[in-house]
């Protein structure tokens, strides 16, 4: 049967995390569909036609879909249900807010944020924030599903040409109105997608000590995380946490700086390839996970580690 | 205005768990036990509202084994009004919960549902988002800041892009999220005076809905341990083994 991916998007890109669940998607189906909630999206609906892995994109494009209000999306997305085996969208806040309505609006059970797929109707999922691993089955008429980004590789998103259709947009009384979005913008890579992540704890101190972080973020080309800590101490935005109740990465190198390594935080980087930790208690948590440890004072360590980076840069060009 | 409050009791955050060792799951016996952290928010929240004269009742509500009183005495000494325990001896999937709590709601008749935004044990994060759907009420979801004025619910939600800020109306159904107060330790006085407040015990099986598992657990396993790495020296090191041992930078 088909599966439908419902996309994550800002109403012109899709988001990535939308091309690591089709992929989560490939592992049940090769009838895949996409499915584009949002305004004034036709150019993003060409653009989302030549993803490989994708045989339809489905679109309802209307005024009201603008800001993803949830009370307004899920309706749509219940009401296509029974053609789809399988309903996925990524765990990431949007999956979160979003499908667990669908969930109620259908009677079934949503399993949430799964990390693997043993098959059409068994799958593996974190628990206690990833320290323990729950393998579990489901014969529901239907499978809603969140997926954890990080899990699963981005798919291609070039070489297709899947048919188009447009739904028609189901209105629904809602009485939430958006107001606003604080959104930081940064030229530095998406934290949940970046290749090398540099994160900051308590240890930092303050919010203007996070200025060092991103000095060698961007040596490195970097996204910039915290731990909750850093982030209730209001040293730098909700946004950048990393963590249990935060964002899940990773990324081919995290270095945890100032960090001590409490489970929750740990809950949200373990998976990361290599694991650097910097802190000057020998005792932390943090260096039983890290690859390499350097029990140092972050405040000297990391502009000696920018100036070896140019070093290095130096011999290189 | 009544505000009823959901909240469950977990193995405490700062516990290291320990995966049973027939893969059934996890070892909940012996283990400190605590209420949810993000529901102790949820609960903060709610007394808030009363201080500030907003709240008149504040109600909590659990669903769980004969322990799950504890958690309702903790609410209640930290400035709960009354609390419910819907006994249970299976453990509810979300859709389960949320049924459970409708019930109750329709009983009880709230204007404001709190509740936190993912239990720290099973970490589904969807009761909040199916009761509102359930209800038909307006969700806030993972909320950091909330402002009611005049039957107008102003909140700002943590959203992976930042702060997204909504307004919406009573009644309706909030999920917490750890920033947005700093719960009350619970005192002396008030832990004694939470053991006179009114606790009211309704077995689950009188409600009449199906809170059957859909779901199966085949196994539960230990995540894989990433084995130990090393101390480096200097800084120096770390960059020479970063780029010529790890290969990643």
């Amino acid at each position: 049967m088909s599966v439908l991916v419902v996309a994550e998007h800002d109403n012109k890109n899709l988001k990535s995390s939308t091309l690591n669940t089709i992929s989560a998607a490939e592992k049940l189906s090769e009838d895949i569909h996409l499915l584009i909630l949002g305004n004034k999206i036709e150019d993003l609906a060409k653009s989302s036609k030549s993803i490989q892995l994708v045989k339809k994109v489905i679109i309802c494009d209307h005024e009201k879909l603008e800001n993803q209000i949830p009370e307004l999306s899920s309706p749509i997305i219940s009401n296509l249900a029974e053609n789809y085996s399988h309903i996925l969208a990524p765990s990431s806040t949007f999956g979160k807010n979003l499908l667990p309505r669908v969930s109620a609006q259908l009677d079934v059970t949503q399993i949430s944020d799964i990390i693997g797929i043993e098959s059409q109707d068994t799958f593996i999922r974190p628990i206690y924030a990833g320290n323990a691993i729950s393998y579990v089955q489901t014969d529901q008429k239907i499978n809603l599903m969140t997926v954890r980004p990080t899990s699963f590789e981005k798919c291609e998103e070039a070489g297709g040409d899947a048919a188009l259709e447009n739904i028609t947009f189901i209105d629904s009384e809602v009485k939430t109105k958006f107001v606003s979005r604080e959104v930081s913008k940064s030229d530095r890579p998406e934290l949940g997608n970046a290749r090398v992540v540099v994160s900051g704890g308590r240890g930092l101190e303050n919010s203007d000590n996070f200025k060092l972080l991103y000095d060698l973020a961007d040596k490195l080309n970097a996204a910039v995380g915290a731990s909750r800590a850093a982030v209730d101490s209001g040293y730098i935005g909700n946004e950048y946490q990393v963590g249990q109740t935060g964002k899940m990465v990773a990324p081919e190198l995290y270095i945890a700086v100032g960090i001590s390594g409490a489970i929750q935080h740990l809950a949200g980087m373990k998976e990361s390839k290599v694991i650097v930790a910097i802190n000057k208690d020998l005792e932390a948590p943090i260096f039983n996970i890290a690859d390499y440890g350097l029990s140092s004072d972050l405040f000297q360590a990391i502009p000696e580690i920018i100036k070896e980076l140019d070093l290095l840069n130096q011999i290189e060009s | 205005m009544k505000v009823l409050v959901a909240v469950k009791r977990v193995v405490d955050y700062k516990v290291q768990i320990r995966v049973k060792s027939d893969n059934s799951g996890v070892e909940t016996q012996n283990v400190k036990m605590s209420v949810n952290p993000p529901d102790e928010n949820a609960i903060e929240e709610a007394v808030k509202l009363k201080e500030q004269g907003l709240a008149n009742e504040i109600v909590s509500v659990s669903i769980g084994d004969d322990k799950s009183q504890d958690v309702l005495r903790t609410s209640m000494a930290m400035g709960i009004d009354r609390s419910i325990l819907v006994k249970s001896q299976n453990t509810l999937e979300p859709l389960a919960v949320a049924k459970t709590l409708k019930i109750i709601i329709d009983k009880e008749k709230p204007d404001l549902v709190l509740m936190g935004k993912q239990a720290i044990d099973d970490d589904s994060n969807q009761t909040g988002q199916i009761l509102s759907a359930l209800l038909n009420w307006p969700q806030g979801c993972f909320i950091s800041n909330l402002k009611i004025e005049n039957n107008k619910v102003f909140i700002s939600r943590e959203i992976d892009e930042g702060i997204e800020n909504l307004e919406t109306s009573l009644p309706a159904v909030l999920t917490c999220d750890l920033r947005l107060n700093t719960p009350r330790f619970a005192s002396l006085p008030n832990i004694m005076k939470a053991k006179k407040k009114p606790l009211e015990t309704i077995d689950i099986d009188t409600l009449g809905i199906d809170t059957s598992s859909k779901i199966k657990t085949l196994k539960v396993i230990e995540p894989p341990k990433r084995k130990a790495g090393i101390m480096v020296n200097d800084v120096k090191e770390l960059v020479q083994k970063l780029k010529y041992e790890a290969k990643v930078i």
